[in-house]
């Protein structure tokens, strides 16, 4: 053997090594529309708070308190809805473009990764809901939601944990100023997933 | 030189066997399935290299069910995870001896 065939050989298993660990077809498009979601969420969501603070305290107040909960869960349900639609959508085509299967051990180590620490956070936040700790939701879900990036990371893109420690120090920094949370939110859903979605694209996705 | 062409093991010299180590070295275990297209090869010349490791005591096989279809897995022994370890390090070791 020559030296250029234990080159080859490095990098072969350099390659199996990951590719049977992790899953790589993530669409940095995805990334961006799902933080373009978020702003739209985030900004029909500000409207909405800034109409409810001119109401009179009253009988409208109270309804209108319950109708504004439901209204910012459904944009927020909304977005997340869209976003995981918009992602499966175009990373089932990038996986078929890469010749890699949506269903392997890889994407469902990741997705369990993912799911379980992002799901304890969703119902941590209906609960701060629940018991009307509203200042505390956007800190809580930026939290959780960075500590699922981090944990799923393992099985994907490895730059994604930066993603999630970003996150994550963005819910601790909002710790500092509640009451600005859906600043924060916007921040982190928003301007980072754009961010984050325009680097894996300009990486990964033109050069193919 | 002599004695690193020595860690040089002659029964990964082949890509197939060096892909399934590969695979199996990052994971508690893989199937039968998932290699094949992991590799991109046929049955049949999966199963004669999955053979030739198992034969040495490499890796070992589990045979499972299901529901009604059978599912065969495959992971690394000790000595295979060894050995292994010390074939890629011979790898190295002459690619920088080489640079």
């Amino acid at each position: 053997m020559t030296e250029k065939d234990y080159l080859k050989d490095i990098s072969e298993i350099k390659n199996i090594m990951n590719r049977s660990t992790r899953f790589l077809s993530l669409s940095g498009i995805s990334g961006i529309l799902a933080g373009v979601y978020a702003l739209i969420g985030g900004a029909i969501a500000y409207k909405l708070l800034t109409d409810y603070g001119r109401l009179e305290r009253g009988e409208t107040y109270e309804s209108s308190i319950l109708n504004l909960e439901l209204m910012l869960i459904l944009i927020a349900g909304t977005v997340a809805t869209l976003s995981v639609v918009t992602a499966y959508v175009l990373t089932k085509r990038k996986a078929v473009q890469n010749n890699e299967k949506m269903w392997a051990p890889a994407s469902r180590q990741l997705l369990v990764s993912f799911i379980i620490p992002l799901a304890t956070g969703g119902i941590f936040a209906l609960l701060l809901i629940y018991r009307g700790d509203y200042a505390l939701i956007a800190p809580t879900m930026l939290i959780f939601y960075g500590l699922a990036l981090f944990n799923a990371s393992k099985f994907t893109l490895s730059t994604v944990k930066y993603l999630g420690l970003l996150e994550v120090v963005l819910g601790l920094v909002s710790m500092l100023f509640l009451g600005n949370g859906l600043f924060f939110w916007m921040l982190g859903f928003g301007v980072l997933h754009i961010i984050y979605g325009a680097l894996i694209y300009i990486k990964l996705d033109k050069k193919r | 030189m002599h004695s690193i062409i020595k860690n040089i093991n002659k029964i990964f010299d082949h890509r197939v066997r060096l892909g399934i180590m590969s695979a199996l070295m990052v994971n508690d275990f893989v199937d039968f399935n998932t290699l094949k297209e992991l590799l991109e090869v046929t049955d049949g010349n999966l199963a004669s290299h999955l053979k030739a490791l198992e034969k040495v005591a490499y890796i070992t096989v589990t045979k499972e069910f299901i529901g009604r279809k059978p599912n065969t897995k495959y992971s690394t022994t000790a000595i295979g995870a060894e050995a292994f370890k010390k074939h890629i390090a011979a790898l190295e070791k002459i690619i920088r001896m080489q640079q």
